[in-house]
């Protein structure tokens, strides 16, 4: 009855309010960096991101050289030394992080404007992206303090059970290692590794800069010539390999002292570009995406009580990322959870979405838009990926659109053409778990 | 806590050695939007902050209930009804209600704290009045159908086995907690002891319900490209009607004058050891001098307020004693605070060694001034923080609403840089010498024990039988 006068009041005011999109500008530094800018003038401060294709993809034979390598920028470059970096960035309030994932390796900066704060961090990130010194003490320390992060990793049964499943679905491919690598792996990582790797992949044309904050056009094109000039041209790096398709499914036990069993099952996603990405996006959404109304979260723990938390993702990368599920239940519980997961899956690919789920999750996902891009930092993580990926300036602007353009029929053609319960890899990390032993 | 609240925000420091980022930034910086606040015939209170910096609104509301207001028997009941609060009303079915924000393109979810519930949503702004009128609802509409509280609350102890049973770092929290504090509700996790969890009924839950949810207990924070007026006449059409109810009395239950250190050992399957140190330190407003706890705000900084601070300085990159560390201490506390230290020692170093060279630095606060250099980085963050800060709707909401469910009400942030610059290096000195003390403090260590035991044989170390 109510539920009517609401619905009512959602019609009168139409439909949601449509966000004008940022204007992203682009352009080519000197030596080949490609920039990627947002004007946002409304704060007095700035984000800067510079991301290069080394993250741990290109490690070849040493799992653990691309984290380094990036950990190791800030711990000394020009004539600094890591506390004189540390100092020059925090006291003029500025803050400087870095990161490597499979695909990117990052360092980012935020800072006010007032231009004799703005100068002091932009000076030190400069030196830190075009001059670091990896001084052979702080690699030291570093590694020792990776190998103490590979041990942590070692008491988390969620990480025991991403490492696994990683490992287990990408078998040769430079994917299946994690970025922080293995424990020998690392041991026998050197400092001229690092600076090989450096030399390689930190180079101009393997670099995008994105820009947000309230500085203008000339001012980004300054700074990013800044950032980039000292760095040589160098070249892209090389195409990955592609993804080998799995022909067929594997179950992975790991014996772990937890009172719950984690639970990844999956297979391969999409890449970034990829034709089937809208479909496959909205798809998921439905079955596992949206973190509340989704048909696992519902099946799993709404309707049973198995997990806290229930969910599907959908990782696009530069080549296949995963399709991963998961979920967390009490040992005892992990069969039964294991089922439930399996069957909505199977039946998700077998009968599609219907016409109301398919409605909602685009009421969702449309009226959500203008929460994707309200914070400059938001922005800026688009700004890197459409740079990274090599996709649409419009991508942003085109978003909305092809989201409305998915069909019932577009999902349900492209589960059962790209998602394969029957082949999916499945790992089990618990106390009692079954299937295939597998080493830790 | 539903969902992916990260521990941060629940008024907790006991996440694994994670770093502050920075200075928590509180002051309302110059040119943000203004604040409006009303308070409803209820006792309802409404505040509105206008950023128009993009077409959204965030709404929250804010509830004063939490674990510090349970009792022994009881713990984790706060968190367990914020996760019924999805659970359906007369209206609005199971699911109904995050079905419906999800309709309307919202992000929601809701978390719990030792003084706080809260619940909010992310919408377009036109959308704000959704938030209100299921909000209003469930605020005395609530079902709490026993069969939904079954599965609920097997729910949480999932939610308890992840976060804190299977966590090492997480587990020695929760004893390191139950010791510091004695008499005071802090003594239990905000998830509540499993056994209390397992004996929690729905008739538990429908008094703790009938006794908070009310208007009189509870504050809407607005912050988003919306008209004030316009969002107090919404509240008005849809809280409004709720009428008043007294409130319980809470006991105060303070905490006992801690009589000397106090020590503990957890055993537990784990790979790396672990130590936590904590010192009673004061709070805003409960009767120390008021200028301590901000003193107590910039010394934590001084350990930890980034690289450049001593403790990633001295421990992790002079000494290389620490692999990792972190400082906890919030002076928005309405019971009596902690600064926290947790470290995990480097290779080849032990506890002993680091928790000889955490007190080595304590003692260095105790013995010297700290540098002009360190005050003007931590006055420079705080300043920075206030324009970052800016860049997120939710943050803003989220220091209004925790500053008024605080009782420090949100004004108190206009203060917050102004009380920083005026601390000196002796008053630092001060509060290290007055609390910073043997007699204060708590150490717990987490002794890991290989994974390749059997589990059987550890059962001294778990929470549950």
């Amino acid at each position: 009855m109510f539920a009517k006068v609401l619905v009512s009041l959602m019609m009168l005011l139409g439909a949601p309010a449509l966000m004008a999109t940022p204007q992203i500008q682009h352009w080519v530094t000197d030596n080949g960096a490609r920039v990627y800018f947002v004007a946002a003038p409304e704060l007095p401060m700035v984000d800067i991101q510079i991301t290069f294709d080394a993250g741990s993809a290109r490690d070849g034979e040493r799992p653990g050289l691309a984290l380094l390598t990036n950990g190791l920028l800030a711990e000394g470059a020009g004539p600094w030394d890591a506390d004189v970096i540390a100092a020059r960035f925090e006291g003029v309030g500025a803050a400087f992080s870095n990161s490597a994932g499979r695909d990117m390796a990052s360092l980012s900066l935020r800072s006010l404007t007032r231009p004799e704060l703005l100068e002091q961090a932009l000076a030190t990130l400069e030196a830190i992206v075009e001059r670091p010194t990896f001084p052979q003490a702080a690699f030291e320390r570093e590694r020792s303090r990776l190998l103490v992060a590979i041990e942590r990793r070692g008491q988390d049964p969620g990480a025991q059970a991403r490492l696994a499943f990683y490992r287990t679905l990408y078998g040769e491919h430079p994917y299946a290692h994690p970025p922080s690598g293995y424990r020998h792996s690392v041991q026998a990582i050197e400092r001229q590794d690092l600076i090989a790797f450096h030399r390689r992949y930190y180079v101009a044309r393997n670099a995008v800069i994105a820009i947000v904050g309230a500085v203008d056009r000339a001012q980004a094109e300054q700074l990013a010539e800044r950032l980039s000039d000292e760095l040589p041209a160098g070249a892209p790096a090389p195409d990955l390999p592609p993804v080998p398709e799995p022909d067929e499914g594997r179950r992975v036990a790991i014996e772990f002292p937890s009172s719950q069993s984690h639970i990844l099952m999956g297979q391969l996603g999409v890449y970034r570009g990829d034709p089937d990405y809208f479909p496959l996006f909205v798809g998921n959404h439905i079955l596992g995406g949206a973190s509340l109304v989704s048909r696992i979260f519902d099946e799993v723990r709404e309707q049973r009580g198995l997990a806290y938390s229930a969910y599907s993702q959908l990782v696009p990368m530069r080549r296949r990322g995963p399709y991963l599920m998961g979920l967390q239940t009490r040992n005892d519980q992990a069969e039964e959870a294991l089922n439930v997961l399996r069957q909505t899956v199977h039946r998700f690919v077998a009968e599609g979405p219907s016409a109301e789920e398919l409605r909602a999750a685009k009421a969702n996902l449309l009226g959500g838009f203008p929460l994707r891009i309200d914070t400059n930092r938001k922005i800026l993580g688009y700004l890197n990926m459409i740079g990274f990926y090599g996709l649409e300036l419009d991508y942003l602007d085109r978003f909305t659109a092809r989201i409305e353009a998915v069909t019932l029929e577009q999902v349900r053609d492209a589960f059962q053409r790209r998602v394969h319960p029957e082949r999916m890899v499945t790992v089990v990390v618990g106390r009692g778990a079954e299937g295939t032993p597998s080493a830790p | 806590m539903v969902r992916w609240v990260p521990w941060l925000l629940l008024g907790l420091v006991l996440s694994a050695c994670a770093s502050r980022p920075s200075l928590p930034p509180m002051e309302v910086a110059a040119g943000a939007g203004p604040v409006h606040e009303r308070v409803l015939a209820n006792g309802l209170k409404v505040i509105v902050k206008q950023d128009h910096r993009a077409p959204v609104v965030v709404s929250q509301i804010w509830y004063k209930v939490g674990s510090s207001y349970e009792h022994d028997g009881i713990t984790g009941i706060s968190h367990v009804l914020e996760h019924m609060m999805f659970k359906g009303t007369k209206r609005y079915p199971a699911g109904e209600f995050s079905r419906i924000i999800a309709e309307n393109g919202g992000r929601e979810n809701a978390f719990t704290g030792r003084d706080y519930t809260a619940y909010f949503q992310t919408l377009a702004k036109d959308r704000l009045a959704v938030s209100f009128e299921l909000e209003a609802d469930r605020m005395r509409g609530l079902l709490l159908d026993p069969e939904e509280f079954a599965k609920e609350v097997r729910v949480v102890m999932e939610e308890r086995r992840m976060r804190t049973e299977d966590n090492p770092q997480a587990l020695t929290g929760e004893h390191f907690n139950a010791v510091a504090y004695l008499s005071s509700p802090y003594h239990w996790p905000i998830i509540g002891w499993m056994d209390d969890l397992e004996n929690l009924t729905i008739e538990d839950l429908r008094g703790w319900y009938d006794a908070w949810y009310r208007p009189n207990n509870a504050t809407v924070v607005v912050v988003g490209d919306v008209d004030p007026q316009e969002v107090f006449e919404l509240a008005e059409r849809y809280y409004g009607p709720i009428e008043a109810a007294p409130l319980p009395q809470v006991k105060p239950r303070r905490e006992v004058e801690q009589r000397g250190e106090r020590r503990l050992r957890v055993v537990a399957p784990a790979r790396l050891p672990y130590l936590m140190m904590g010192w009673k330190t004061p709070a805003l407003g409960r009767h120390e001098a008021e200028w301590e706890p901000y003193a107590m705000e910039v010394l934590a900084a001084v350990l930890d307020g980034g690289l450049s601070a001593r403790l990633e300085t001295e421990l992790v990159r002079a000494q290389r004693i620490a692999a990792s560390i972190g400082t906890g201490y919030d002076l928005y506390t309405p019971r009596r605070e902690l600064l926290t230290i947790s470290a995990t020692p480097a290779p080849g170093r032990d506890i002993a060694e680091l928790e000889a060279a955490i007190e080595a630095q304590i003692e260095r606060l105790r013995r010297e001034p700290v540098t002009a250099e360190e005050l003007a980085r931590v006055k420079a963050q705080v300043v920075a923080g206030k324009v970052y800060e800016r860049d997120s709707m939710f943050y803003q909401a989220m220091q209004i609403g925790m500053l008024e469910t605080l009782g420090y009400g949100w004004r108190v942030q206009e203060e917050y840089l102004t009380r920083i610059e005026r601390v000196t290096p002796e008053q630092i000195q001060q509060v290290a010498r007055k609390y910073l003390t043997e007699r204060r403090r708590t150490v717990a260590v987490l002794d890991p024990q290989p994974s390749d035991r059997p589990v059987a044989s550890q059962g001294g170390s778990r929470l549950v039988r």
